[in-house]
């Protein structure tokens, strides 16, 4: 098995027990990256260099028989992280050379606990998007493809498209990402591994460029549910310069993998089966369910009542949010700046230059939901729905303890495709969009493949913070499927 | 007689209401751990997180809502135990992020009241809406290049207390009192320095017209003014224009102006846009400030002697008129001064010598009672000569003024310069005698009836005595003597 | 609700995004289109709701008043698109 194959998780095992080197692991990274990225685009900025610094230091910590959670083992970062003195883009041309002066909290806790970084991964402009086509750096392509149509290049789903379809391809062990509107799970969807959304205020806002204040939510990638969770034991945790950051323990979620399912109760919330939904990603369901029964837990039919009402609150809420936090691209202290008449025709030109359309446009309607007139009708309508929305998983779990759905309409569908009108792009979203209106925790695990061979994810919805019971449920789904497929475009393929 | 402005369909009534925006006094911002100090070096008091880099966010200074707490019990009003941030969003140089964490909906503080004092010995109460806490701007330096503004951010996210009140004010006179009374309660709360001058108090003014007993008509606010003279003058200024504009036949646009002071006029601003669309939403990155019961009621129990009470108390206790008490108390360290001196002495002796001698003796030497020359436990010292004798009144304006000059205690003066007064009633009498003596025709008129000449007599015994004579002993005994049927 | 092209240049101006005049056509549709969808929340019974503005709702942590922060002028400026000495350019702005 080649170097790239392996899990974060045996990786540790093995640099641990000096079978190979951080730096051998990196470099096989590396080269991976430097063969593939070409056609994948899944990285903006590689960081080669760094990365075998930070290698050696790491061999260095090893030899000494020192190590932290995950000393040598090599990351993507999602380039909404900001990364101290390596450029972060945020996917936009509005941030032109910007070079952060500081590291994100889940990026800082990433190093602190030893992990090389390898680069920035791509995505949809400032987290805009489900398919990562409107990154200004260029589409990402999914590792997958259909098996009768290999020519296809097609979306690893948006916006942490760069990091999943890294962590895909073996260009990465795991990957960090943002979720705000399924961005997490759905592109893990689309490339066939596990992507987490923890509880809102779980991990840290602070140094993540904000798209949605109140909906972001950064999450780690990885190709097992357990090496997710050892990635979300280092990002987690209490940062007091997030003032919506959670002051609760991080526990130990690698462990609570092994958790038995036995005597859970599962809830499946009948209003995310909607109509035109592909027929294969139904049977998936009810086979996942299966799963579970064998596995020991009791399935309880549960209803959401406000579940189809997510996407549209989302797209008031998400926007408006947005259109205050891009305020600040304005070619005044960093970033890019086109020239103007005066100040107003200076910050005009900018944002016309720097912004993307599907930025744009959500800046307009963000702009105009919360304007005179309108605030009422649709920014405080829709934050009353988001309440709705709580409470409807509020009410369900107090009757169970996970909620297993799928976790997108789909699977990835070629570059191009859901282009002519914004509307259908959303709709990627509609089962992810709740538990990020909600804050609570997510997780989507590779569970089959649909009939072009590609692969579909099952999502587990839980309670806030209980992602110990996610680990559980999402490990349990993972062992029932073994799912060994693999995608055509990887390292050593 | 009410204040008025006499147009040419006759008297119009003036509305006015402020708004102050008091920076409060705190080491670091609002939302971030940059320091507030005044007059630094540019962008040198700037974090990442007043500088609106990606990814910033703010958590607040635990000081600057005790700070606003507090502001808010002095003003007699309601704590709103429950408050909420919002942001306020338009686009400005001095505005990083493109929008103002400010409070919107639900401020920290409700209705309270402050009491004002007007020349004529009156008082008015004038109603406080609510006080808010926000985030202060950047500041923007047009004049430093001729086709280029520079920015400097230190001050960009700087605490503010937001104090708004209702349209109570009638005149220029009230607003100005109104502004020293609120100046003087946060000083003695330590909230705010209340200095206009350098920009840690500034007032936007609302003022409307209109003929009495009507409903209120459309008002213009004047921005940013920086002195309470030009508060006053910006009144008159933009009154005045208002009558001409409704008495021309139109009517007044609602508008931000400013005052340009030397030309006593306001004028309308062009930068701050046509519809000011703020788009207010509840700040996404802050929780709810939930404030705990038992804290405010600490900081209550806990607030210093405020003017007011200050004032009645020293009326009260040391019978002073409500001038006299009003100018004590007017800054808490004057009025502290004020009771050291009079602590044993006669309390109107003490009050007209620190409003008299005290205050004329700062003002020439350009002092404040902060650094005063004469100390409030020296000054007392002199009142005791007095008191006892040693010296007359007009012996301690000298050894007053020595004091000043010198910084010596009076008692050391007075004896290195021999001011001791004479009460020996033999030195009093030969004085006496010798004055009289010499002055036998003038004696004579005296009896003859020009009584007059009393005071000349005096004032020839005090030159024997180079002033040292005991006045009312003096008296006394050329009464005496000139009554004495000789 | 549908967006005339003079509420989209009223927006774009509140939004400081410039909006070329052959770009009104299709940017109305998108964002009618956006809209219209959007509509659909008005079917929800709100009544008795209290707006939920971030999901889980603590208490807002406080910091000491310590001075731990700024400082560094170089950092803060060394990204700007245009500076003198320490400060940030920008066309003149007249008040």
């Amino acid at each position: 098995m080649s170097l790239t194959d392996l899990t974060i998780a045996a990786a540790r095992d093995a640099l641990r027990a000096h079978e190979f080197t951080a730096r051998e692991l990196t470099e096989a990274h590396l080269a991976a990256i430097d063969a593939l990225n070409p056609r994948l685009n899944a990285f903006i900025t590689v960081t080669g260099e760094r990365a075998l610094a930070q290698a050696d230091t790491a061999d260095a910590a090893l030899v000494r028989g020192e190590f932290a959670p995950l000393t040598g083992i090599p990351l993507a970062i999602k380039d909404l992280f900001c990364t101290e003195g390596v450029r972060t883009t945020a996917g936009s041309r509005i941030l032109g050379p910007f070079v952060p002066p500081y590291e994100s909290t889940v990026s800082a806790n990433l190093l602190r606990d030893g992990a090389i970084f390898l680069g920035k991964a791509n995505m949809d402009e400032f987290a805009m998007g489900s398919s990562n086509m409107t990154s200004a750096y260029g589409p990402v392509t999914n590792p997958w493809q259909r098996r009768q149509d290999t020519t296809a290049a097609l979306v690893p789903g948006g916006s942490s498209g760069g990091s999943a379809s890294a962590v895909s391809a073996r260009l990465a062990m795991g990957a960090t990402g943002t979720d705000t509107g399924g961005s997490i799970r759905q592109p893990a969807s689309f490339c066939g591994i596990v992507g987490m959304k923890p509880t809102y205020g779980r991990c840290s806002r602070w140094g993540v460029v904000a798209f949605a204040s109140s909906l972001d939510h950064p999450g780690p990638f990885a190709r097992t549910v357990q090496d997710c969770a050892i990635l979300l034991g280092s990002m987690a945790g209490h940062d007091p310069k997030d003032s919506t950051s959670a002051d609760i323990p991080v526990p130990d979620y690698a462990a609570a993998c092994a958790r038995s399912v036995k005597g859970m109760r599962i809830g499946v919330p009948r209003e995310y089966r909607v109509d035109g939904m592909q027929g294969e990603i139904e049977s998936l369901w009810q086979q996942g369910l299966t799963w579970l029964r064998d596995a020991g837990a009791e399935v309880v039919d549960v209803s959401l009542p406000h579940t189809k009402y997510a996407l549209p609150a989302y797209y008031i809420v998400a926007p408006a949010e947005a259109s205050s936090n891009l305020a600040r691209y304005d070619g005044v202290r960093f970033g890019l700046r086109e020239n103007g008449k005066d100040l107003r025709d200076l910050y005009e030109r900018t944002r016309a230059a720097g912004f993307g359309a599907e930025v744009r446009r959500r800046i307009l309607i963000g702009t105009y939901v919360l304007s005179a007139g309108y605030y009422d009708a649709y920014y405080i309508r829709a934050q009353k729905v988001r309440a709705l929305i709580l409470r409807d998983f509020t009410e369900a779990f107090a009757h169970v303890d996970a909620l297993v759905a799928p976790t997108a309409p789909s699977a990835a569908f070629a570059q191009g495709e859901n282009m002519d009108d914004p509307v259908q792009m959303y709709l990627n979203d509609v089962f992810t969009g709740p538990a990020d209106l909600a804050g609570v925790p997510a997780i989507s695990v590779p569970a089959g493949l649909d009939a072009n061979g590609l692969p579909l994810g099952l999502q587990v919805i839980g309670k806030p913070f209980d992602e110990e019971t996610l680990f559980a449920v999402a490990a349990a789904l993972e062992r029932a499927a073994e799912f060994d497929a693999l995608p055509q475009i990887r390292a050593g393929g | 007689m009410s204040y008025a402005i006499e147009g040419s369909t006759g008297a119009w009534e003036v509305v006015v209401g402020l708004e102050v925006h008091a920076q409060v006094i705190s080491k670091a911002k609002l939302f971030s751990g940059a320091a507030t100090d005044f007059g630094a070096p540019p962008n040198t008091q700037v974090s990442f997180v007043d500088a609106a880099f990606p990814g910033m966010l703010p958590v607040i200074n635990r000081e600057c809502v005790t700070q606003a707490v507090r502001t808010g019990l002095g003003l007699n009003a309601h704590i709103h135990m429950v408050s909420r941030f919002d942001r306020k969003n338009y686009f400005y140089a001095d505005l990083p992020a493109g929008y103002q964490i400010s409070q919107y909906q639900h401020p920290i503080v409700g209705e309270g009241k402050v009491e004002i004092e007007l020349a004529d010995g009156s008082t008015r109460d004038i109603g406080i809406t609510r006080l808010h806490l926000e985030q202060d701007a950047g500041k923007s330096l047009h004049d430093q290049h001729p086709t280029k503004s520079y920015i400097d951010l230190n001050r960009a996210g700087v605490a503010l207390m937001e104090i708004v009140s209702e349209p109570d004010i009638r005149s220029p006179e009230e607003a100005g009192a109104y502004l020293r009374k609120l100046r003087s309660i946060l000083r003695y709360l330590g909230t705010c320095d209340g200095n206009m001058e350098e920009g840690s108090m500034r007032a936007d003014v609302n003022v409307s017209v209109r003929k009495h007993g009507e409903p209120y008509r459309t008002r213009c606010e004047v921005k940013n003014v920086n002195s309470i003279r030009f508060v006053t003058q910006a009144i008159e200024a933009e009154a005045k224009r208002q009558v001409e504009v409704w008495e021309a036949g139109g009517a007044v646009e609602q508008e931000t102006r400013l005052f340009e002071h030397a030309r006593g006029i306001t004028r309308s601003m062009r930068s701050k846009e046509d519809a000011h669309d703020y788009r207010y939403f509840p700040e996404p990155d802050l929780l709810p400030l939930v404030l705990d019961e038992t804290w405010v009621a600490e900081l209550k129990s806990r607030l210093p002697e405020l003017p007011d009470a200050k004032k009645r108390r020293f009326m009260r206790d040391y019978r002073l008129t409500a001038y006299d008490a009003g100018v004590l108390v007017a800054e808490q360290a004057t009025a502290d001064y004020y009771e050291t001196v009079a602590k044993g002495h006669d309390a109107k002796i003490a009050a007209n010598w620190v409003t008299g001698d005290l205050f004329a003796a700062l003002n020439r030497a350009g002092r404040t009672i902060a650094d005063s020359p004469v100390s409030a436990t020296s000054l007392g010292k002199l009142l005791d000569l007095i008191a006892d004798s040693t010296i007359s009144g007009r012996i301690a304006k000298e050894v007053f003024e020595a004091m000043v000059e010198t910084g010596d205690d009076p008692a050391s003066i007075v004896a290195a310069k021999g001011l001791r007064q004479v009460t020996d009633t033999g030195a009093i009498d030969a004085a006496v005698s010798q004055v009289l003596a010499a002055n036998a025709d003038k004696v004579a008129e005296y009896k003859a009836g020009r009584d007059k000449l009393f005071g000349f007599f005096v004032g020839q015994v005090m030159k024997a005595m180079a002033g040292k004579g005991n006045p009312a002993l003096v008296n006394d005994t050329l009464r005496r003597a000139l009554t004495d049927t000789n | 609700m549908s967006l005339e092209p003079a509420t989209i240049r009223r927006i774009a101006t509140l939004a400081r995004i410039h909006v070329e005049d052959t770009e009104l056509a299709t940017l109305a549709a998108e964002l009618n289109s956006i809209l219209g969808w959007i509509e659909q929340l008005n079917e929800v019974n709100v009544d008795g709701v209290e707006p939920l503005t971030g999901a889980q709702q603590m208490a807002l942590k406080m910091r000491e008043d310590v001075v731990t922060d700024g400082g560094y002028p170089d950092k803060v400026l060394a990204n700007a698109p245009e500076r003198a000495a320490d400060f940030f350019v920008v066309p003149k702005v007249v008040e």
